[in-house]
């Protein structure tokens, strides 16, 4: 009786906790966006601004949400729903902390990036549904691009997994007592990190959604809280990719032990989520045919000889 | 790649910066003397309207958007007998300015004219006139003019002989 008290807690914790993450980092892109291009951002609600989330939510709560004639209605409805649940499905496997975790299954990794790749699955039916131009190119870029990377996303991560020996993403970060993956697979690193912002569709890979060309892609037909929808997804995809960095190459919540664990995976989670944000204060999009070569050409070349050298390694040594 | 990364690291030391921005309402940015905004019409130095209804400005207004009527005191001098902008089509280029013979209209460093009611934006002259003499001090039309309206005897004015008696032959 009291481990399942415990377990709905937890879940009930974790759900509160991710959303209210992703609303708050409303907050916090527009005022790191504003730090990095030397303004001030939202300081007009409460102090500092910080009541900007309050203020933004109950803009978006009122908007009318309208549902354009022409659509494919019930997919329409459909799409929004498919990203939250599936990263909301994906943060059932996060070690927040020893015993944190909702489900601790022992393919952990293998379901986060099965729930990832339903994520596509959003954009190609709110760009379908939609029955507009832009829409429909926006999402046949987002699929194009979501599925390429998605190919050495689960590659750059094999690495780490062949380290381990194990999916599971307790035993991952336990496995990372001596030493974060984070030195020994770089590459990993580095290609995990732009497969991520990829996969969240976050600039510099906004492409599907690419404002200057197509008016917002796939969801320039939604309005309101469907729209809010997408814009929570996003910010919880962003959430989760750093979560996943955070345990798989940055040691989860292991830390100097004067903090408490969960601090320690708080601390490193929000260092990518400003990362994500900087990422999208400095770079510029690329275009279309030199992400998809970027992709193809370099960095899944790259991830089969990251898993290529580790595999050889961890055999001599075996 | 790398210049990405260069790019990123940049960015990121603007952290250290200090903002640009002006928080307008409470601080207002500084605005030059010459800064083309709400226009006024301007007096003399004996305080009396410098307009002289020439029709100048409304001639040079490329969107139309001053209307006056000249009319004629008791000693002919020349002024607007009502002077209108229409602040909702003045595009504040500052023809108007330019096209003034006696510096009667101005562009001042002003811009905060918004109104509720769209018809506000129409000025008549009580809204236009200013008491002071605006960005050029001392200059008085009537004074280097020739005629004499009242405000100084024929040949009286400043840079003016008196004039020349032509029914007498003594040099």
């Amino acid at each position: 009786m009291n481990e399942i008290l415990v377990q709905i807690l937890i879940i009930v914790g974790v759900l509160l906790g991710t959303v209210t993450i992703a609303a708050g980092l409303i907050y916090v892109e527009r005022k790191m966006l504003a730090v990095w291009q030397q303004r001030s951002g939202p300081n007009r609600v409460g102090p500092f601004g910080i009541f900007q989330v309050l203020a933004d939510m109950v803009k978006i709560f009122f908007k009318e949400d309208w549902i354009p004639p022409f659509v494919d209605k019930k997919v329409f409805i459909i799409a929004p729903t498919i990203i939250m649940l599936s990263i909301l499905m994906s943060f059932s496997i996060v070690p927040f902390a020893p015993g944190i975790v909702i489900a601790d299954l022992n393919i952990g990794l293998l379901f986060f990036l099965a729930m990832s790749s339903l994520g596509a699955y959003t954009i190609v039916l709110a760009g379908w549904a939609s029955n507009n131009k832009y829409s429909l190119l926006g999402g046949m870029r987002g699929a194009a691009q979501m599925i390429s990377y998605e190919v050495f996303m689960g590659l750059s991560l094999m690495g780490v997994v062949i380290q381990v020996g194990s999916f599971n993403m307790t035993d991952i970060v336990n496995a990372q007592k001596g030493l974060w993956f984070v030195v020994p697979q770089f590459v990993g690193f580095v290609i995990f990190l732009i497969a991520g912002v990829a996969e969240t569709h976050r600039l510099p890979f906004d492409l599907p959604e690419a404002e200057s060309e197509l008016i917002a892609g796939f969801h320039s037909e939604y309005s309101g809280m469907k729209f809010g929808m997408f814009f929570v997804g996003e910010y919880l995809g962003i959430t989760l990719v750093s979560c996943m960095i955070t345990i798989l190459f940055f040691g989860g919540w292991l830390g100097p032990s004067f903090l408490p664990p969960i601090v320690w995976f708080l601390i490193k989670m929000f260092a990518f989520i400003l990362f994500f944000v900087l990422l999208r204060a400095a770079l510029a999009r690329p275009r279309y045919d030199q992400l998809m070569s970027f992709g193809w050409k370099l960095l899944l070349p790259l991830a089969l000889l990251n898993v290529l050298i580790t595999g050889a390694v961890v055999l001599s040594n075996a | 790649m790398l210049s990405n990364v260069r790019t990123l690291w940049m960015v990121f030391l603007k952290i250290f910066k200090k903002k640009v921005t002006i928080q307008y309402p409470e601080k207002k940015a500084y605005l030059p003397p010459r800064w083309r905004g709400r226009i006024i019409l301007s007096r003399d130095p004996d305080h009396n309207e410098r307009c002289v209804a020439c029709y100048l400005c409304a001639a040079a207004c490329p969107v139309d958007c001053i209307s006056l009527q000249a009319t004629e005191d008791e000693n002919g001098r020349r002024y607007p007998e009502f002077f209108r902008i229409n602040f909702s089509r003045c595009i504040f280029c500052g023809l108007c300015e330019d096209a003034c013979p006696t510096y009667a209209i101005q562009l001042t460093p002003d811009f905060e004219m918004g109104e509720y009611n769209r018809q506000n934006l129409v000025y008549e002259k009580e809204d236009l006139l200013i008491d002071g003499m605006g960005k050029y001090h001392g200059y008085s039309f009537y004074q280097q003019a020739g005629v004499a309206v009242g405000v100084k005897p024929k040949g009286g004015g400043e840079k003016e002989d008196p004039p020349v008696d032509v029914r007498t032959l003594l040099p």
